[in-house]
């Protein structure tokens, strides 16, 4: 976790509590986290693969996986390109309350999920103030996987933004004046010299963005219009097997998931190891 | 934040002009008014629908009330407690080397990646009447799931990482430095702590302390699992607005929606004020 530019030396243990706070986190930590996650890892492997297998094999939960996959592939994407876009226009470019809106990039961050949900519904629905000209060019947002991509990019907006936006001030700019003053056009200052120094914050901000937008559920639950086989996301499953007391498919829909939640996190943590290192290079 | 002044100019220079400037600036806002400002508006638009008195009686009605005290009593308990253990893993990972650091650090950032609704999941599988501990529970008349206990439990779970995650990169770039030189003047551990350890970090410990606040108050998923839905009982604000919502009382859900969103706006105004110190 930490940079080759931190100061690390090989410590004694000359600072004191580290019994005391160690104990207080690894048993807060072993309790509140990793026994409630092991009770579920247990279950599901009680039930041993082939039943796991089975009950997340079934037409309605495939259905919902590719769209939770598609959706929320489509949302990063989304976020990749246009997050990359105002965290270049936040630093580069000063204008009249930039700061404020540099603040509301936040917003997603701070605004729960219920509100956030009811709000792009209000929004996006064909009455609503931009679902009524995307209705009139012919495209329904809400109660569509259109409106699960629109609530999914909502959630993960500030990732990529606030993973690249520090990179970006940190570059020097006379290396582009320097590409541009060489005979490189914009699109190849862009591709040679910007995109490689930013690739690392830019796919730390896509995984984290796409791990949770694969997990949202209170966003997503009003916009979607929950129809079977066609709008449903696997959290929206995990809920419907639950409120039909099926332990059984819940477990073995959220063992899953919780794979690939371990999965994503594995892969953020090998990102930012090799943003940081990218960050030292001279 | 570095030197702007002379990087825009520029990056005018380079940039090829006013036009792109202004294409791109254009784009930016665009983006961001169709998915944070405009649903933002609607928030409140759509709370006024009906009229101040109808969204006042909204507000007043009693088990809104009853949401809005069940919210800030969850942020009252989750703030603090995972305030302090956000501290001591922060003092022990930024502060030592150990075997299974790492780990640590992962087990603890686990709840981001996390699902909300794997972790309400994870609660009603340890608690739950078909769970191991189930029927000893219900037998000692101990309620954990669908009442306030598992409400803090899943907010805990899902806030637990946002102290230490703000924490553990500014104290280790802070060094050891300042407190081996209070300990080896005479300093106690709580003395080093609180006089030297604390007044350097507290910048970033409120801006983690904003962020887990917000959360706590906001947090949906997880805890609609585990709460069980019941009106004026276990029912938090955010559950409240998705109720409304679903009865389509909709000025009503915006109403309360809007007594969330305005917190959610106190947060953005705190983080922007403090994130500006962090640095310093």
């Amino acid at each position: 976790m930490r940079g080759p530019s931190a100061p690390t030396q090989p410590r004694r243990r000359v600072l004191p509590g580290f019994r005391l706070t160690l104990g207080i986190t690894t048993a807060y930590v072993g309790l509140l986290i990793v026994a409630p996650l092991a009770v579920l890892a247990l279950r599901a492997a009680r039930m041993g693969p082939s039943e796991v297998l089975a009950a997340v094999s079934s037409e309605r939960v495939l259905a919902a996986a590719g769209l939770s996959f598609g959706a929320s592939l489509a949302a990063a994407l989304t976020n990749a390109v246009f997050g990359l876009l105002v965290a270049w226009v936040l630093v580069r470019y000063r204008f009249p309350g930039r700061r404020l809106v540099d603040a509301c990039v936040d917003l997603p961050f701070a605004l729960p999920t219920s509100v956030a949900g009811i709000a792009l519904t209000a929004v996006y629905a064909p009455t609503g103030w931009l679902g009524a000209p995307l209705a009139a060019a012919g495209a329904q947002a809400a109660f569509t996987r259109l409106g699960v991509v629109i609530a999914l990019t909502f959630v993960g907006l500030p990732f990529v933004v606030r993973a690249v936006q520090p990179v970006l001030e940190d570059l020097d700019p006379e290396v582009e004046d320097a590409a541009a003053s060489l005979g490189a056009s914009r699109a190849q200052t862009f591709r040679r010299v910007l995109l490689p120094s930013i690739l690392p914050a830019l796919l730390t901000g896509f995984t984290l963005a796409f791990a949770r937008a694969l997990g949202e559920y209170g966003s997503v639950i009003f916009i979607s219009g929950n129809l079977p086989l066609r709008t449903e996301v696997v959290p929206l499953l995990i809920v419907a097997r639950l409120e039909q007391y099926d332990y059984d498919g819940a477990t073995a829909i959220a063992a899953v998931m919780l794979a690939l939640s371990f999965g994503l996190l594995i892969a953020i943590n090998g990102l930012q190891a090799w943003s940081r290192r990218r960050e030292v290079m001279p | 934040m570095s030197g702007p002044g002379d990087r825009s100019t520029a990056a005018a220079a380079r940039g090829g002009g006013r036009a792109a400037r202004w294409a791109l600036t254009g784009l930016a806002l665009l983006f961001l008014g169709c998915f944070l400002l405009i649903p933002l508006a609607a928030v409140f638009g759509q709370a006024l629908g009906e009229g101040v008195g109808a969204y006042w009686r909204a507000i007043a009605d009693p088990d809104t009330l009853a949401a809005l005290r069940l919210t800030a009593l969850t942020a009252v308990v989750a703030v603090p407690l995972n305030t302090l253990v956000g501290l001591a893993a922060a003092w022990a990972i930024a502060r030592f080397r150990f075997p299974g650091r790492r780990l640590l650090v992962a087990l603890i950032d686990l709840p981001f990646t996390v699902s909300p609704v794997v972790a309400g999941l994870v609660f009603v599988l340890l608690f739950g009447a078909q769970s191991a501990l189930g029927p000893w529970l219900s037998e000692h008349g101990v309620r954990i799931l669908f009442a306030v206990p598992g409400i803090i439990l899943a907010t805990l779970f899902v806030t637990a990482p946002f102290v230490a995650r703000e924490l553990i990169p500014v104290m280790q770039e802070q060094g050891i430095e300042e407190e081996q030189a209070a300990l080896a003047l005479g300093a106690t551990g709580w003395q080093t702590f609180w006089r030297v350890t604390l007044p350097n970090i507290r910048w970033a410990l409120l801006y983690g302390v904003v962020l887990l606040n917000a959360r706590a108050i906001g947090e949906f998923g997880a805890v609609s699992i585990v709460s069980g839905h019941i009106r004026g009982q276990t029912n938090t604000a955010p559950l409240h607005v998705e109720i409304l919502y679903n009865e389509y009382s909709f000025a009503a859900a915006f109403a309360v929606a809007s007594v969330l969103a305005a917190a959610a706006l106190v947060t953005l105004a705190a983080k922007a004020v403090i994130g500006r110190r962090v640095g310093t």
